[in-house]
């Protein structure tokens, strides 16, 4: 099936999501669509699976033009889309999962449960999406998840499938098992959409290239002599720097001392068994690993947002291994949570109120028990000013600001206090472009200015051009310790999956 | 997206920040719906008068007895803010319980209690001038109410109970336990043997404000506490560090802890402030009209002022007006009783229906797509 869309534009009141944009899709063939957080590729692909209507143009399949009114009329026009946070019930099996609103009965209304799991078993096997179709949902590890989605959407027979960042989720090893099945998904005929931000990825798996910016096409890439460099310019519409500019510098004396440290998770498993590092002044430490390897539990104990269960933490040589949040943070501990939409920031609240967050007690911006808006109100706008924070206002609420400022705004806020070390998890995740290079370059600068800085990331490459030291977790332990940069990559990788020599 | 940069960010012109936008009031969330809710309801509520067999002359006179039995002349309007009282100073403790994030269903025990202690200060304390005896009593209110509510967050704090069990719970032990006090030495009169309680003297009872004009008009002192108690309240969410903490909790009690708030402790004084809110009320109740306490002398204040809570969508002036709103149902519908022969189990119904018209938000919405600017934003609820 051919999909083409012409001249489509959608207004949002005065703001143009889309705009004249003109795009093919064909079977047997994956489009990579490439594009800044807020750069229309949502409003595109909502377009075409039903939920908006366009404004003006189009939509062609196989040449006749046609109107979805609905969701509906779209999924029936074989139009299926996976989106990035799975629309699953946890309690359900996978069978049951997909065959959710569709399901076959017999008389009387009778779920017809035997022939809903042999066709689950049958599309499994002949697409290669191997998983049980007893399991449970929620036990099952997020990259299965994703395949019921993928079954879910083959089960309703589409033919085309719209993928929205299906990789943020996922673990490295998942990722290449997804590539695998989206390419074997094309061999079969289906017409495959790619979003994502990442281009490396589309770069690898895409057979055509388009990229999006303020909600137009700004061009077409070959992902056989494209460049990284070159699709980031396009995206960002200006040159991007990948690598990190920075000195060496020669770490001064010990700031953080983690020592025999160990750590429970909800569970009350052992997620942290007996770590030992340091931090230094004027270093980056850089924690890499496959997500699930005690990383949280790390940051949430050095942070005293987690009782740990032995061990020590000291900072400059003082054991705070008891002290709370708040005197941690007093004592210059500042923290990018890895979640910030759940803790990072509230998303009801004002970018204003959000910028004071963790300091609204500080002397400078309250007297006694009365905050000083004027006072808070200045110290925002200096920040946002000073970090790019694209917002209309600095009373407009969090949540109506794209995932790379709010990321921004926490950083700004961490970063513009005095600080001995930050604690950084994930501090990219979900990010665009433009804003991750920024948000690295804001962390090498603390660092020069003697800053220790704690990466943790499950993104490698963040790690390799951010650390001037790498220390590998797998399964709550330290693994190995590696010099910064691409030299031992390699064995890097093998540490994080646990072969470490 | 932007262009090249660097660039001056024109949207952050000094102006542009200068409206103030901390206590953002939403006139759509806190005008519009209620008002168009009140609308429907009494519509709704015409509606079933016809059905109960009332002619449609009678709902007329009704409601022209329900508009001037609340507005209609100074007496009404006397009789309006007298009920207003109370309920708004209850329900400004349960939006306060809103903004963090707690549901507060106890205000009722609350206000018992609150009216209890200020009915034992009242008559106990004697010989005082009324610039001593009223604070002391208003603030034995104000404790009383603040201890029992404190339990509850102390509950949720220490142990994770649940604050809507536990303040269902203590709502129905001060019930009791007030009629066991009204029972028994000192508090029941000497000589009585039904449950009632001592008169409070009258250097403890709140002045009547218009007793100048006409001494029959029983508007009260309380109603200046309320308003008092909206700015209050309305300073301590929107300009105090300790609002800024309730408000965290309420809205995202994770970032709060990342924060570095004590959500615990948060817990415990949101609970102690609205409890002592709640106590006010119950004072206002005893120390403006009743001037003593009888059984359910509360009359259901404490359930009213969650339903005006909601209202008053958890911000102070909205609180205010809903509680006007209450107290003009209140005031009319005992007029309308009396002028149309209605019974008063109507207004009731309007005011249940007005609070489901509002908690469904999204309904009203439906309804009169026409009266909104803005689009779905502001889904129901009031957290």
């Amino acid at each position: 099936m051919d999909i083409e869309l012409r001249g489509i534009t959608k207004r949002f009141g005065s703001l143009v999501a889309n705009s004249d944009i003109n795009l093919h899709i064909r079977a047997g063939e994956i489009l990579g669509l490439l594009g800044e957080n807020g750069g229309g590729k949502s409003t595109l692909m909502n377009v075409l699976s039903g939920l908006h209507r366009p404004d003006e143009g189009e939509i062609l399949i196989d040449g006749k033009p046609t109107h979805f009114r609905d969701a509906k009329d779209a999924i029936h026009a074989g139009i299926g889309m996976v989106h990035q946070h799975f629309m699953l019930v946890p309690v359900f099996t996978v069978a049951e999962n997909v065959i959710l609103g569709v399901e076959p009965t017999n008389a009387l209304d009778h779920l017809d449960i035997k022939a809903a799991r042999k066709q689950v078993s049958e599309i499994s096997s002949q697409h290669g999406l191997e998983v049980d179709p007893d399991a449970i949902i929620e036990e099952i590890p997020v990259g299965l998840q994703q395949r019921v989605e993928i079954i879910k959407v083959l089960f309703r027979s589409a033919d085309v499938i719209i993928f929205d960042e299906p990789t943020a989720v996922l673990t490295p090893q998942e990722v290449t098992e997804f590539f695998g099945i989206i390419r074997s998904l094309r061999d079969a005929g289906k017409a495959l959409v790619f979003i994502t931000h990442k281009l490396g990825e589309v770069l690898e798996v895409a057979d055509r290239i388009t990229v999006l910016r303020g909600g137009k096409v700004v061009g077409d890439g070959d992902p056989k002599t494209s460049t990284s460099a070159d699709l980031a310019e396009m995206m960002v519409g200006r040159a991007v720097r990948f690598e990190v500019d920075k000195q060496v510098v020669k770490p001064g004396a010990a700031l953080l001392e983690v020592k025999g440290l160990r750590v429970t998770n909800e569970r009350d498993e052992i997620a942290v068994d007996g770590v030992d590092f340091a931090v230094h002044e004027g270093e980056v430490v850089g924690i890499a690993g496959v997500q699930g390897n005690g990383q949280t539990e790390l940051v949430e104990a050095l942070t005293g947002l987690r009782t740990p269960l032995a061990g020590t933490i000291a900072l400059s040589g003082r054991d705070i291994s008891k002290a709370t949040t708040r005197e941690r943070h007093r004592l210059g501990i500042a923290h990018i949570p890895e979640d910030r939409q759940r803790a990072g920031m509230i998303a009801d609240f004002t970018v204003a109120e959000n910028s004071v967050l963790d300091a609204y007690y500080e002397r400078r911006f309250s007297a006694g028990v009365q905050l000083n808006w004027n006072a808070v109100n200045a110290e925002c706008r200096r920040i946002v000013k000073e970090f790019d924070v694209r917002t209309p206002s600095i009373f407009a609420l969090a949540d109506h600001l794209s995932g790379g400022n709010q990321q921004k705004l926490v950083v700004a806020r961490e970063l513009s206090r005095k600080i001995k070390l930050m604690i950084a998890a994930q501090p990219t995740r979900g990010v665009d472009v433009g804003s991750i290079e920024y948000i690295h370059g804001r962390l090498i600068e603390a660092r020069d200015a003697g800053v220790g800085v704690l990466i943790v990331s499950t993104e490698l490459d963040e790690i390799l051009s951010l650390a001037d030291r790498i220390l590998v977790m797998f399964r709550g332990r330290i693994v190995g310790q590696y010099a910064g940069g691409r030299g031992d990559v390699q064995q890097i990788g093998l540490a994080m999956a646990g072969m470490a020599a | 997206m932007s262009e090249e940069q660097p660039r001056q960010e024109p949207w952050l012109s000094e102006d542009a920040l200068e409206r103030a936008a901390v206590a953002s009031f939403n006139f759509e969330d806190i005008v519009l719906v209620p008002v168009l809710a009140v609308v429907l309801a009494l519509v709704l509520g015409g509606v079933v008068m016809l059905a109960t067999g009332v002619d449609l002359p009678r709902i007329g006179q009704a409601y022209t007895a329900l508009f001037t039995g609340s507005f209609g002349s100074l007496s009404a309007v006397s009789e309006t803010l007298t009920s207003a009282a109370p309920v708004t100073l209850a329900a400004l403790g349960v939006a306060l319980g809103f903004r963090a994030g707690l549901f507060n269903i106890g205000a009722e025990g609350q206000v018992l209690f609150g009216g209890m202690a200020s009915v034992a200060v009242g008559f106990m304390v004697t010989g005082m001038p009324i610039w001593i005896h009223l604070p002391l009593a208003l603030l034995a209110g104000a404790l009383a109410g603040a201890i029992w509510a404190a339990i509850a967050g102390w509950l949720k704090a220490a142990t994770g109970a649940h604050e809507v069990i536990t303040t269902i719970m203590l709502n129905l032990i001060a019930m009791e336990l007030v009629g066991y006090l009204l029972r028994n030495s000192p508090i029941q009169k000497p000589g009585r043997p039904d449950p009632i309680s001592q008169s409070v003297l009258d250097s403890a009872m709140l002045p009547k404000l218009l007793a100048w004009y006409n001494p029959n008009l029983r508007l009260n002192a309380g109603i200046l506490l309320a308003l008092a108690m909206v700015a209050a309240v309305y300073w301590l969410l929107f300009r105090t560090t300790l609002g800024f903490e309730f408000r965290a909790s309420g809205l995202n009690p994770f970032a709060a802890r990342y924060a570095g708030m004590r959500s615990n402790l948060i817990i415990v004084v949101v609970m102690a402030i609205a409890g002592a809110l709640a106590g006010l009320a119950g004072s206002t109740l005893v120390l403006g009209v009743l001037g003593r306490a009888s059984p359910g002398f509360s009359a259901g204040v404490g359930f009213n002022a969650i339903a005006v809570a909601l209202l008053g969508r958890s911000h102070p002036v909205g609180v205010l007006l809903a509680g006007i709103l209450f107290g003009a149902l209140d005031a009319g519908g005992r007029q309308m009783q009396v002028a149309a022969g209605v019974r008063i189990d109507l207004i009731s119904i309007v005011q249940s229906l007005i609070i489901v018209f509002v908690a469904a938000a999204l309904l009203m919405r439906a309804i009169f797509p026409w009266a909104f600017k803005r689009r779905g934003a502001a889904a129901g609820g009031a957290r």
